[in-house]
């Protein structure tokens, strides 16, 4: 990989020849932004790897002495049902996904295709939703919830998180669909394909790539903001996700923090996976929506 | 034409089950807030409508200072994004070795579950042991371990550094495709007539990477406006109220003390906001939209 680098740098224009000194310049900003995108990550892999005796002594080590990776073994000592959370935090993000995914691409598909009155209100008036964090509706979603009995049930987390994750996920579908030549769908007409069997058949194979980029994007979505809804409308230790459950190693007296980081990277990895395998669908997933609207 | 009428039908029944969904879970709560404020909704059985009475009792010094300290949270958050992202993606975007792995490591903090980031703040800003307590004074910076969460004036920046934080990589990735899609031959026209690096910078990519930055800022804006998990993970809007914003002040009088009707007020307040927001990014985006046709 770094010989294929090297050459393509090669044949490059002269306008990206950089001099010693710039290319210095460089790699000390690189290092610098990278240093505080990741460094939470080494001092809590480092923590992870302490002795809790060696955690709380002064003056502060910033490497462990005679580290170790037991507190990845007693973890689950500590705290039993760790599997539990992370199995629910998997649950709840996989339904909220389908559910999402089973709204999301009927609508954008309209969105992208037909132009009918009050369809661009109707766009519109989904994106104000995304700006509507649930901590402001927190009141009535919970009257709501205890009405319809879902308090303290997996759906209490699943289903106002599935409603914030809606816009984002229609609005990135949408700019997907709208590269899909018209002349497919009049092609079907000519054919005799019904309006469903047009979309069935011929539109949801197409949109098969961008359908997947949307299921990832609000799979990481799901995953990562399972705090509020758990917090509030769950008291169940059995359905709690990952972000909740980790509290479970505040004890009464102290925090066992090298377990808690221990924990926490264990929880992350299915989220580094994602990251490492389809990056590149996550680029191009984030900017897609936007820029050239 | 009789297949429009199909179409519109067929249209329609397609947007029908996502437009129900959100109506019954965003729209309707939102309307029962605003009902809500205007009740003492509470644990109890019944509930009374008391007009103004809690838009009354909330409009004091005390919520004054909790919508300026909203605000200018939300400032230095924003505006600090936006340059760290400028920055991150600027030097990104430089044609050196390495820069694809350097991309995908800028994004673990935006995708990693959002607690998680938050408690390996939390230890970081631990005075005793924590790690940037330690290395200010091993550097002589700092005499003695600074508790970063335990006063207010430091607590303010911290939860703000960790929102920055997590905002970063996702304005990052965003400025870093804007500047791509800037046309090469600006630059090599640019370079063909002897600017430097930085005069290329200045004026060609800081310029038309505008709309994007237009754009980040106020969907920043509005994101950060809604920041809860931070808050109250770190310092749960303390020590003595320096951290709480208005989102958590909402949660700690509604959920919190349960008082739902003045909790109910309080959001309508934050709504009203958002609101405002919602419009100026309208407007903005539209604005942009007509201006790249022109």
């Amino acid at each position: 990989m770094a010989l294929k680098l090297f050459k393509k740098d090669q044949t490059r224009a002269m306008i990206d020849r950089y001099s010693w000194a710039e290319l210095i310049g460089i790699y000390v900003g690189i290092a610098l932004f990278l240093f505080f995108m990741l460094a939470p990550f080494i001092e809590g892999f480092l923590v992870s790897l302490k002795p809790l005796a060696q955690l709380f002594s002064s003056p502060y080590s910033f490497l462990p002495e005679n580290g170790s990776f037991e507190a990845y073994r007693t973890m689950w000592v500590s705290v039993p049902s760790f599997g539990r959370y992370i199995f629910n935090s998997l649950l709840i993000s996989t339904i909220a996904t389908i559910i999402v995914l089973i709204l999301v691409v009927p609508a954008a598909y309209a969105f992208a295709r037909f132009k009918f009155k009050g369809m661009a209100m109707v766009l519109a008036a989904f994106l104000a939703v995304s700006m509507f964090s649930g901590a402001v509706l927190l009141i009535p979603l919970f009257r709501l919830m205890r009405t319809l009995g879902l308090l303290n049930t997996y759906f209490a987390m699943i289903v106002p998180g599935a409603a914030f994750l809606i816009p984002s996920a229609i609005w990135l579908l949408r700019t997907y669909m709208m590269r899909i030549p018209i002349e497919l769908n009049e092609a079907a007409y000519m054919d005799g394909a019904s309006q469903f069997y047009t979309f069935r058949r011929v539109i949801l194979p197409i949109a098969r790539p961008g359908i997947i980029v949307v299921a990832i994007m609000t799979f990481i979505g799901a995953y990562a903001q399972q705090f509020i809804f758990a917090l509030t409308f769950n008291s169940k230790t059995e359905f709690m996700p990952l972000p909740v459950g980790l509290f479970a190693y505040f004890g009464k007296q102290e925090v066992i923090w090298n377990e808690l980081m221990a924990a926490s990277f264990v929880g992350i990895a299915p989220a580094m996976v994602i990251i490492f395998f389809l990056q590149r669908y996550l680029v191009g997933g984030l900017t897609a929506g936007a820029i050239k609207q | 034409m009789t297949q429009n009428r199909a179409a519109l039908i067929f249209a329609w029944a397609l947007l029908a089950p996502a437009i129900i969904y959100v109506l019954v879970i965003v729209a309707w709560p939102l309307i029962e807030t605003f009902r809500l404020s205007f009740t003492d909704a509470s644990l109890r059985k019944t509930t009374n409508y008391v007009g103004w009475r809690n838009y009354l009792k909330i409009f004091d010094r005390d919520f004054l200072e909790i919508i300026i300290r909203t605000f200018t949270w939300t400032f230095f958050s924003v505006l600090l994004k936006m340059l760290i992202g400028t920055f991150g993606a600027v030097l990104l975007n430089c044609a050196v070795p390495g820069r694809h792995v350097f991309r995908i490591l800028t994004m673990p903090p935006w995708i990693v579950p959002m607690a998680i980031g938050i408690f390996m703040w939390g230890w970081m800003y631990n005075g005793q042991f924590g790690m940037i307590s330690g290395l200010l004074q091993r550097f002589g910076i700092v005499d003695g371990p600074v508790a970063f969460l335990a006063y207010g004036n430091t607590a303010y920046w911290s939860t703000i550094v960790t929102d920055v934080w997590i905002g970063v990589p996702m304005v990052t990735i965003y400025f870093l495709a804007a500047i791509q899609s800037i046309p090469r031959d600006l630059y090599e026209a640019a370079w063909t007539d002897g600017a430097s690096r930085w005069m290329r910078f200045r004026r060609i990519t800081l310029p038309l990477m505008g709309p994007a930055v237009i754009t980040m800022s106020m969907l920043s804006l509005i994101s950060t406006f809604n920041s809860f998990d931070i808050i109250w993970i770190l310092t749960q809007g303390g020590p003595s109220g320096s951290t709480t914003t208005m989102i958590i002040d909402t949660y700690a009088t509604a959920i919190g003390s349960k008082k739902y009707g003045e909790g109910a007020a309080r959001a309508v307040v934050i709504c009203i906001f958002l609101s405002l927001f919602c419009i100026a990014y309208f407007r903005m985006t539209r604005k942009l939209a007509t201006a790249e046709k022109t």
